[in-house]
């Protein structure tokens, strides 16, 4: 199972000048087993803060993260990451990068081969095994760090905008590889982007997040049919979201401009 | 625009060899324009072939070899020493801050204290044996060793070590799985920068304190005038850093294969 829920959490933090900053107020929602979640908002929102206090990486200034109904107190391996930034670790070829969560857990080795290989298969990089990370290029090493994250079997898949590095044309081939992995793993995941159209693509529900101090502004259910298909991205009704989307972020991104301006903001 | 001087810009491989060789030349030609013409005395400058000739007789008499062999003994166990200490040490400090609080005070004044004003105090501690030429060399590498590889440590991506955690691992694992392979590659070329310097440290320290070594040899040869002998010291010297220079950056390569900087 993979129920995350996230219980009023707050982060407040100071600043090198002293000044107390709010990052993240109140924010509340649950994501349902199996089901793909979104976070979208303009940068310094904190959607990123809020996938690190779901890791675990960090600890919240006052609510809680829930798996399963089971308060969350550090990082654990039942959920996965993957950052923006190419994670891999340089000293490991592609294989043993995908088995290093296996490996803590002192997997056999046929075992951690075979797992390995079904998930160096699913992301395409059949062949690559024994490359070290420094060949890849950056859309392949942040495939492997999917087949990584998915190869130690987490109930949740937490994502910081994982394609945020890459180009346009990768970046949507990488959603569409995302989404047939997702569908074959059947995991949760909670997926952070300020790219409005990958949120909608991606996603069974989208967050759009306000401006700091960051809340949940609006969900968006996306009645989208699954599978997804890049003709849905020039349906109306994705169109009809997009636009809808775009006017909320765009609001936000002013008032964080307005913000900046005035020297008595916070 | 395709200039010669555009900055950072390539330029043809030819032109890169032939202004190298055009330095090498000459570097060389000066000597022997020099030497040859009897403008500068060779008491002062030898010809390339007194050089040669006085590094045979060296040779035959056996007695660069002892000084060769002393000093690559010194440097090697100077060297040695410092390195098993410092890199431990020094990933320990990068990585744990209480670690650093307690080494930075230390660190952060001996690294500027000049080792050649130790040696007279060495010398009233040790003796002038060789355990006086490693320390000069233990203290000359360890403790610039010790910051470096500290720094190296330092800058091991945050997220390197936060993935860890996400796919399962203790600190204890963090540590070993990922912060020490981390470090590899810079602990790898901090010892080879190192040890060119340790080089230097040998060289004042058997200036000072030695009966053998290669410093040893250039000063008991500058007391008689054997300008030939001092070149050849000296050439051996860089010969000798040349060497272990080269045996670093194919460890490298042969060590680390995954590395970035492994080519």
């Amino acid at each position: 199972m993979g129920r995350l829920t996230l219980d009023r959490l707050s982060m407040r933090f100071r600043t090198r000048r002293g000044e107390n900053v709010t990052a993240l107020q109140d924010i509340s929602f649950e994501i349902k087993d199996r089901e793909f979640a979104v976070l979208v908002g303009t940068s310094g929102c904190g959607k990123s803060t809020i996938l690190r206090l779901v890791a675990g990486l960090l600890p919240p200034t006052a609510g809680r993260v829930l798996l399963d109904g089971r308060a969350v107190s550090g990082p654990g391996a039942d959920r996965g990451m993957v950052f923006q930034s190419y994670t891999l670790f340089p000293w490991l070829t592609v294989q043993r990068n995908v088995e290093f969560g296996l490996r803590l857990r002192g997997a056999a080795a046929p075992d951690r081969a075979r797992v390995a290989a079904h998930y160096i298969g699913q992301v395409g990089l059949a062949g690559f095994e024994h490359v070290y990370p420094k060949e890849l290029s950056g859309g392949m090493m942040q495939r492997v760090a999917i087949a990584r994250a998915l190869a130690n079997d987490p109930e949740v898949l937490l994502m910081d905008e994982p394609f945020g590095a890459l180009d346009a044309q990768t970046r949507s081939l990488m959603g569409e590889l995302l989404l047939r992995v997702w569908g074959e793993a059947a995991k949760t995941v909670l997926f952070v982007t300020h790219d409005i159209e990958e949120a909608l693509f991606l996603g069974d529900r989208v967050f759009v997040m306000t401006a700091r101090p960051g809340r949940i502004r609006e969900e968006i259910q996306v009645p989208l049919p699954r599978p997804r298909t890049v003709d849905m991205l020039t349906s109306d009704a994705f169109v009809g979201l997009k636009r809808q989307v775009m006017g909320l972020i765009r609001e936000e991104a002013l008032r964080m401009l307005d913000a900046r301006r005035s020297p008595e903001a916070e | 625009m395709a200039g010669w001087l555009s900055p950072k810009d390539a330029i043809p491989r030819p032109v890169y060899l032939t202004a190298s060789t055009l330095t090498v030349g000459a570097l060389l030609g000066g000597w022997l324009l020099l030497a040859y013409s009897g403008f500068v005395r060779t008491e002062f400058l030898p010809t390339p072939n007194q050089v040669a000739l006085a590094a045979v007789d060296l040779a035959k008499d056996g007695s660069l070899w002892t000084h060769i062999a002393a000093s690559c003994f010194v440097v090697f166990v100077g060297f040695a020493l410092a390195s098993v200490l410092a890199v431990p040490l020094g990933i320990l400090m990068g990585t744990f801050q209480l670690v650093e609080a307690v080494i930075e005070p230390v660190t952060g004044f001996v690294r500027y204290l000049p080792v050649s004003a130790m040696i007279p105090l060495l010398i009233l501690w040790v003796g002038i044996d060789y355990e006086t030429r490693v320390a000069v060399i233990f203290i000359g590498t360890f403790f610039q060793q010790l910051v470096m590889i500290a720094d190296i440590a330092h800058h091991v991506p945050r997220d390197l070590l936060d993935v860890s955690y996400t796919l399962g691992a203790g600190r204890r694992q963090v540590v070993s799985r990922v912060l020490v392979p981390g470090t590899l590659p810079g602990v790898m070329d901090t010892l080879r920068i190192t040890l060119g310097w340790a080089w230097t440290y040998l060289v004042l320290a058997e200036l000072v304190a030695a009966n053998k070594g290669l410093g040893y040899m250039i000063l008991t040869s500058m007391r008689g005038l054997f300008t030939d002998r001092i070149f050849v010291g000296i050439l051996v010297i860089g010969l000798l850093g040349l060497i272990s220079d080269l045996i670093f950056k194919y460890l490298h390569r042969w060590l680390l294969p995954w590395s970035p900087k492994a080519g």
